[in-house]
Order: C-alpha cells, then structure tokens, then sequence
C-alpha cells in the first residue's frame, strides 16, 4: 500500500465517518423527542405551541395551586409567568427543593385537556439561582429586570 | 495574617509563573542551559507556594475565619469537620484554587521526574505548563480571590449547600482536576514538540504515563460524579446527559482516543501530527468544559457560580490557549515527517479506526450539548437536546468501537490478519452467540437492543480473555509455563486487558438498565409495596437530630419469599440553616442488583411517598469504570516508564538506527 | 490542500469561539444596573412591619427622596453593609426604609436587634412577593425612589463606602434638591 493510497483510504474513512455522524445526528434532530422546545405560559396561551414536540416550560410555581391526586403519587400544580398560567401534572416524587412560589422548569408533552403531562421537574432553591430559561421568560413578561448576573454583586449577595 | 499570607503567596506564584513561562522558552531557544534550567527550580518553587496558599484557604475553613467572605458564605462553625475541608473546593473560588493547586503539582512532577528528558524539550514543556498556570493564577486573583475580607466579620457563615454535604462529591472534583489538568501535561508536552519540531518514539514515551495517569483520575472522577447522581438525586439515573457531566465526559472521550494513538507513535512511528492534535483537544475540552461549567452559558442541573464576568475571562483565556496552540499546529504540524506505513487491516489500522469513531462520537456529543447555544445565537428558537439525542447518536457510533475493541489487540502490527483473527476469536465469538441466545430465552424475547447490549459485552470481554489466554499460552501449556510467560508479559498488556473487561463489565451494567422496574407508592407505616418479587414493609417514621439537619428516618423490611434480607432507612433531611430538604435514598446491593428506595413527601395523613426500584447489574456500571482505571494504574507500572529505567534505556536507544 | 487541512481546526474553534462570544453578550455592568424600571412608577406594596411597628407601603414613601433597601437576616453581606446603612441614616439624614426580603419577622427583629436599625419603618416581604415585583436579584439590593413614587436608581449586591460617596448621595441629594 503506498503512501498515496494510504491517504485517500485515510480521508474516505474520515469522510464515512462524517457521513454516518451526520445522518445520526439529522435522524436524532428530526425526531419528536430528541428535542424540548423552550416556551412561557403567556406563548403556550397565544400560541398553542407546536404539535406532539417535547416542550419546555418555565416559569414560578403558582402559590396554593399544588394539588395532589388521592394516591398521593400524581400531582398537579400551575406554572406561572406573572401573566398566565398553564396547568401542569407530573406523576412521580418532585424533587427536594420543589415549592410554591420556586422557579422551575417542567419538561413534557402537551395533553389533550391542554394540560403539560411533564415527565421531569427541575427546581432550584437557591435565592440567587433560577435557571437562566426561567429568568428569559420573566423578563419577557416584564416580571423580571436584567439582573446582575455576575460580578462582585454575584459572589457576595446571595 | 495567614489569610494574607496566603494571598501574598498566590500573588508570587504568579510571578514566578510569568518567569517559568518566558525564560525557559528564550533558554531553549538560544541554547542557554541556565535559562532552562530555571523552569525546573520556579515549577517547584510555585508549588510551593500555592500549595502555602491553598494551605492558608484550608486552615481559615477548618478554624471558620467568617471574616474571609468566602468562608462566611460556604461553611458554618457547625459543620462536620470533613465537610468544613471538603467545603474548600465545594463553590468557585475554592474549586479554582484546587485547579491551580493541582497544575502546580502537576508542574512540579515534571520538573521532578523529567530527568530523563532532553533538556530543551523539558524547558519548552514547563514554559507552556507556565503559560497555562499564569492564565489561571490571573483569572483568580482578577476575578475570584477567595482570600477576600468581610469587614465587620459576620457572626457565622450561610453553610455550604446540603446536597454537596456528601462524602461522594466532596471527592468528586479532586479526582475530576486531577484528570482535566493532568491533560494539561500531555498538552505541554504537544505544544512543545510543535516548537522544537521533532516528534518521535521517545515523546510518545514521555508523554503516555502522563496521559495515562490523567485519564485515570478522570476516569474515576466521572464514575465517581455518576455515582453520587445515582444515591443522592433520588430518581436512580446515573447519568442524564447533562451539559456538566458532558463536560468532564468530552475530554475522556478524546482522552481516550489520545492514549491510544500515542501508542502507535511509540510502536510504529506514525500518526505523529495526529497524537499531537488530539493531545491540544483533549486538554482544550478540558478548558472548554471549565468555560461552560463556570460562564453560565448552558443551563444544567448542577450549575456553579453563573457570571459572565468570569466567562468573558475565560473565553479569552480559550483563546489564547487553544486558538494560539491550534494556530502553532496549522504552521508546524505540515512539517512533521510522517513514519511508518501500515496496511488498512492492521493494529494501527484498528486503533485509527477506535479514534476516528471515539473523536466523531466526541463530536456528537458536543454538538448535542452546545446545539442551545448555536440555536439562540443565530437567532433560532430557545430549546434543550434531551437524551433521546445522545442515545440515538453516540450510542451507534460506540457500537463499531466495541466490536473493533475485541478484534484490535489479536491484529499484528502494520499488516493484519482479519481472518485468523477472528478464527482465533471463535470461542469469544461461540459464547456471545450463546450469551444473546439465553438473553432472549430468559427475558422472553425482552428489549432486543438491551440483549444485543449484553452481547457486546460479552463479546468485548470473552474475546479480551481469549487474547489474554493466548499470550500465555493458558491451558495449552503447563501451568508453569503459563504462569512464567503471565510473569514476563509487559505490565501495559495486563493494564489493557483489564481496562478492556472494565469497558465491557460497565456496557454489560448500561445494557441491563432495560430491564428496571419502578414502583411508586404512598405508604403508611405498616403498609407494604411489593417489587421485584421483594416485598418492602414501612416498618415506621422516626424523628432523628443531625449535625446541621434533623431527619425523617423510615425504616423498611425487605422480605422475599418471607424471609427477611435486610433492613434499610431511607431519609428525607431538613436543613434549617438553608431552609432546605434533601432526601437520602437507601440501597441495598448484591452486586447483581440494587433494590433503591428514596423517600418522598408525607402525604399528611401518616403516609409516605415511597419510591422505589429493581436495577438489575447497575453496579456493574462502577465496578467497571474502577476495572479501567485499575487497568490504567496496572499499566502506568510497567517498568519501561520507571524513573531511572528510561534512563538507563537511553544509551541502547540511542545506538538504534534514527526512526 | 494538505495545508488547508491543518488549518481545519484552528478555522473550527475560531467559529466556536464566536458563538461563545455572542452567548456571553448581554455584557452588562454587574453592579450598575439598567433596571426596566427607571424612571417608571415603582411597583405597588404594602407590607406588614415587624411586631407592632407601622408596615411600609409606596403611598407612604410618597412626597420625599427615599431609600429603599432589600434585607435579609439569613444574607451574609447584608451585614457587611450594615455599617454604611446606619451611617447614611445617622449622619446623612437620608431616610432610609428596609423590606426584610423572604425573611420571618422574629428573625429580622433579631437582626437589627444585634446590628442596630437603621432604618425609618420597615415592611416584612415574607413571601418575596414584592421582591419579585422590585424585579430583585438577591439582597442586599438598593433603590432610589423619588417624590412622585418613581424608581430613579438600582443597585444590586451590598454597597460599598465608595458606591455610597458615588453613586447613592449625589443622586439622592441632586432629587431632593429639584
């Protein structure tokens, strides 16, 4: 095998490569679930999001709206953004920093009764920390101003 | 006082660091011995001195100095000893100390044990080891001195966060450091072989132990991360995708790829321009991963400080770091003389064939990870990659990886035999078949992919074995024989073997998660949920004081069949000081499988959430990363990388026809 | 060709480079901050003050300069500006008002028992309602609000003796005298 031969074999090898990558990765990307789309309650009222695609859902859990099924294993509670809020059921044990009033961020499909059947609840309890989705989608609701997210203010007031 | 000594000391580091980075350079270049030999004596004297000062941050923790506002806002006088220690590195300024910390170990090594090393090429690696640690000592005393004074002192300190209150993180990101920074090694070593121009056998040898000794740490460190994910969070993954876990998982994968092809310089010569690329990257991924942990770019479950402040200065540190090495590369690699030649169906034709797939699997995972951040920054909609996006992308491209992993070693140098490979292979290849075959027996028929998974597994470890057997002729010679030749083999064959059984054992623990079961139920005390063929008793709740939390403390019966396995306590804890709850799941292992069981809220009436799962082989998932970086440290004992032997290698090597 | 080659990565990360750049844009001044609201009417409030004391609410900041100063018992560098508060209440005759954010009141009372109370009245946000409507980051935060109920300056995180000089008087003191 020459030298010259070995390159073409090295570079249509890495050409292969490319090719299988990125038809996974274009088959991964098209599919319905590979995705989660970011999206406030005031959008999801006006615009009734996309059909059947993962979405994501950010915003304060609404004060006294945590309901729980007799079971006690769904619970159903509404996501707020100032403005709207969008009923959410989830099924399964919330996570510890989970409360009313928190920031968090709900990741499922939309039921049919216009309901988000979430099938992941993040929260974080942190004063300081809200995820940075939920904090967009305040501040385009006008609940929220540019907040000093970094710098000596970050590090020292918590 | 000490607090500012420890200040001082960081602050004369970074001098000695400027130092260590420009004079052993121009020594190098102008063949002034006393230049180079400068690099050695600051390497060690700036460990030194950031270890006084990473010293001085450790003794204000474990004596609660409240007037060093890093203290005051991540410990409390309260707190368990260990956890005041461990609470050091648990918050960003800390965790960066730790960073330097380890870089100037890793500096002071070098110096240490680069007796060996042709002198220019050990002054040009510490040089770059001294750029690197300039970046970093700025970047702390800039915008994140933990050293920082509150005046008036507060009283007592706001506590570290009860979730990193774990004996699991708090060992977490040394051994995550130790890797990421250990490739800063293998990093120097390439940039320097790009400035002296010359890449040989005897670089690949002098850069592998390096590498290896990183990639354990690592190794260990992610496995570690994945673990505590596993008991602490409650919901029994173990891994999610996460843009923080992709961070550390990104540079193994590279890392990885990195010792594989270093081998084939040291054996064959070749792939020299390549190594040293990979070298860059995985050091590069490291930093990259730093920027999205720290800046905040990415949102991630577990996120640290988020200020774009830092991650401006760390964009910059990335670009001097990886656009100027990249840059040196673009200009110098093209002039690396390419060695041996080898046929497509060779040992090196396999190890490429393993760096191409692990590099292109690298490449998806990082696309899926930053894929937000190109969405919003074109202007594209606000959205996340979930799993379903790694599983369908990276999981296909390990699978190639796999099968090659079990062919590869049995391949001769330069030009192979696929098919007397594969003969040599039939017993691997008859109990594989024969593994699926029960597989489907047994489940039924059960996820088709999760026994094909087994397979895999089975294939990549019987034919590790095979090959092992075959080396020492095992059962085809006497016993004493066999024992002999196990005795004379190199100890890299022996580390490779058991790193490649580890792969498999952990794919075999991935595979067989298909088949969990999940139970969630709302127990009273004296009620039962049954899983599993295990029935699990709420015997009762008792209230128990902590060190900085009380507990809710269930108590559970595990019966099956009636007869009683074990007793487990599961806890919810309260942490007054945060006002806040974590859960403390319980488990109970057989290490074929795991009974999980984590507790919810109270329903309010007596009873209590209860969750919990049947997770068949899971722990195989950490016995095997163990088993690789267990082979790891078995190789990096292999006497050709001793101190001293390299040395006394060096005249024969010497009298070897130039490669 | 062969040369182009090498270049591909240097090219690769140069592009990446970009897109962390226009990620990390919203560059801003991490304590100076451009709220939405300046200038705009502050939000309406009326809090509960601590035990027996009159609460705090906008209609009864109206008709003067005042400060307003987001506090917690529970955050640390709320008492590294402490100090400064009570200075700019003692010394300055600024009239300074607290809102105990997220905090309960026997623990605030608590508090500026061990500190000293700086300020005129004080409204307990106990469930960080206002807090929220203030658009508050973290505490300790600051506010300006002026005669007409309007928010004329926002500083975030604990202040400082030289933002005091700098930025907080003059701008108080050049409101009180138009």
């Amino acid at each position: 095998m020459t030298r010259k031969r070995r390159r073409l074999f090295a570079v249509l090898l890495g050409l292969g490569m490319l090719a299988v990558a990125t038809t996974l990765v274009l088959l991964a990307l098209s599919s319905n679930d590979s995705l989660a789309f970011f999206i406030s309650p005031s959008e999801l009222k006006t615009e009734k999001g996309p059909d059947g695609r993962r979405l994501r859902l950010g915003g304060l859990v609404q004060q006294s709206s945590v309901v729980r099924s007799a079971d006690g294993k769904t619970v159903r509670f509404r996501v707020t953004d100032g403005n709207n809020a969008v009923a959410v059921t989830y099924t399964g044990l919330l996570p510890d920093l989970f409360r009313e009033g928190q920031g968090v961020v709900v990741e499922g499909k939309l039921g049919a009764d216009g309901a988000l059947d979430a099938d992941t609840v993040l929260a974080k309890h942190d004063e300081k920390y809200m995820p940075r989705e939920v904090v967009d989608a305040l501040k385009k609701s006008g609940h929220w101003q540019e907040g000093a997210a970094g710098g000596p203010a970050q590090e020292t007031a918590r | 006082m000490i607090v500012e000594l420890g200040h001082f000391a960081l602050i004369l580091a970074l001098l000695l660091a400027m130092v260590q980075a420009s004079v052993p350079l121009l020594g190098a270049a102008r063949r002034k011995a006393g230049w180079m030999t400068l690099g050695q004596s600051t390497a060690v004297a700036q460990f030194v001195l950031v270890s006084l000062a990473f010293a001085a941050l450790i003794n204000a923790y474990v004596t609660s100095d409240f007037s060093v506002a890093n203290v005051a806002e991540n410990s409390h006088s309260t707190k368990p000893l260990l956890y005041k220690i461990t609470g050091v590195w648990g918050n960003h300024e800390g965790s960066m100390m730790l960073w330097v910390f380890i870089l100037s170990l890793f500096g002071a090594a070098v110096a240490w044990f680069g007796d060996n090393l042709p002198p220019t090429l050990r002054a040009r690696v510490l040089a770059v080891q001294g750029m690197i640690g300039t970046g970093f000592l700025l970047f702390i005393l800039l915008t994140s001195d933990p050293f920082h004074r509150l005046v008036p002192a507060p009283l007592d300190g706001r506590g570290l966060n009860p979730v990193l209150q774990d004996p699991g993180l708090a060992f977490h990101p040394p051994f995550l450091y130790l890797g990421y920074v250990g490739f800063s090694v293998a990093f120097s070593f390439a940039v320097a072989a790009l400035i002296e121009g010359r890449v040989d056998a005897a670089w690949a040898r002098w850069v592998r132990p390096w590498t290896l000794a990183a990639w354990c740490a690592l190794t260990v460190g992610i496995a570690m991360g994945s673990w505590w994910a596993y008991y602490t969070l409650g919901w029994g993954g173990w891994w999610f995708w996460d843009p923080v876990e992709n961070a550390s998982f990104m540079p193994w994968l590279v890392g990885t790829a990195l010792l594989h092809s270093a081998i084939v310089v040291e054996k064959r010569d070749a792939l020299k321009s390549w190594t040293i690329l990979l070298a860059i990257v995985t050091f590069s991924l490291s930093l990259v991963g730093t920027f999205l942990v720290r800046s905040g770019v990415l949102t991630s479950v577990h996120a640290f400080a988020v200020d774009p402040a830092r991650g401006t200065f760390i964009l910059l540190l990335l670009l001097v770091a990886i656009g100027g090495s990249l840059a040196l590369y673009a200009a110098r690699a093209p002039r690396l003389k390419s060695g041996g030649i080898f046929a497509p169906i060779s040992r090196e034709g396999a190890l490429v064939l393993n760096n191409l797939l692990l590099c292109t699997g690298c490449a998806t995972v990082f696309l899926g990870t930053l894929y937000p951040l190109f969405s919003d920054a074109v202007g594209g909609p606000k959205l996340s990659v979930g799993f379903p996006f790694f599983n369908r992308t990276f999981v296909p491209l390990m699978v190639p990886v796999l099968i090659a992993v079990a062919i590869g070693p049995l391949l001769a140098w330069k030009r192979g035999d696929l098919a007397a490979a594969l003969q040599r292979l039939w017993l691997a290849l008859a109990g594989t078949v024969a593994a699926v075959l029960i597989g489907f027996y047994v489940t039924g028929g059960g996820p088709v992919l999760a026994v094909l998974g087994l397979g895999l597994a089975a294939w990549v470890l019987l034919a590790a074995a095979v090959e092992w057997a075959e080396r020492i002729r095992l059962l085809r010679a006497p016993w004493r024989e066999s024992w002999r030749r196990a005795r004379s083999l190199p100890r890299a064959a022996h580390g490779m073997t058991l790193a490649h059984m580890g792969l498999a054992i952990t794919v075999a623990g991935i595979a067989a998660s298909a088949w969990q079961q999940e139970r969630i139920e709302v127990v009273a005390p004296g009620g039962t949920l049954a899983i599993a063929g295990y029935v699990l008793h709420l015997d009762g709740m008792t209230k128990l004081p902590g060190a900085d939390f009380t507990a809710d403390r269930a108590s559970i019966t595990v019966t099956r069949g009636g007869e009683t396995v074990t007793v487990m306590h599961p806890e919810k804890r309260f942490f007054p000081l945060q006002q806040m709850a974590t859960a403390m799941t319980a488990i109970h292992t057989n290490l074929l499988a795991d009974l999980y069981v984590a507790l919810g809220d109270s329903d309010g009436k007596g009873g209590w959430t209860v969750r919990a799962y049947w997770k068949p082989l899971v722990p195989w998932i950490w016995i095997g990363a163990v088993a690789m970086a267990a082979g790891g440290l078995v190789s990096l004992s292999d006497r050709r990388w001793r101190i001293g032997v390299a040395a006394r290698a060096r005249a024969p090597r010497g009298a070897r026809p130039a490669e | 060709m062969k040369r182009a080659l090498y270049l591909l990565p240097v090219a690769l990360f140069l592009v990446l480079a970009g897109y962390f750049a226009v990620a990390l844009r919203p560059g801003r001044d991490p304590s100076l901050l451009p709220s939405a609201l300046i200038d705009k009417p502050a939000p309406d409030f009326a809090l509960a003050g601590l035990d027996g004391t009159p609460g705090l609410s906008l209609a009864s900041l109206k008709g003067q300069v005042a400060v307003v100063n987001f506090f917690a018992s529970w955050c640390v560098p709320c008492r590294a500006e402490e100090p400064l508060l009570l200075r700019l209440a003692e010394q300055e005759h600024v009239p300074l008002y607290g809102i105990a954010y997220k905090d309960k009141p026997a623990d605030a009372q608590r508090y500026l028992a061990q500190l000293g109370d700086p300020y005129r009245r004080i409204g307990v946000d106990e469930s960080g309602r206002t807090g929220i409507d203030f658009g508050v980051y973290g505490v300790p935060e600051t506010y300006i609000i002026d005669q007409a109920g309007h928010i004329r300056f926002r500083y975030v995180g604990p202040l400082t003796a030289e933002t005091l000089e700098r930025e907080l008087l003059p701008r108080v003191k050049a409101l009180g005298a138009s």
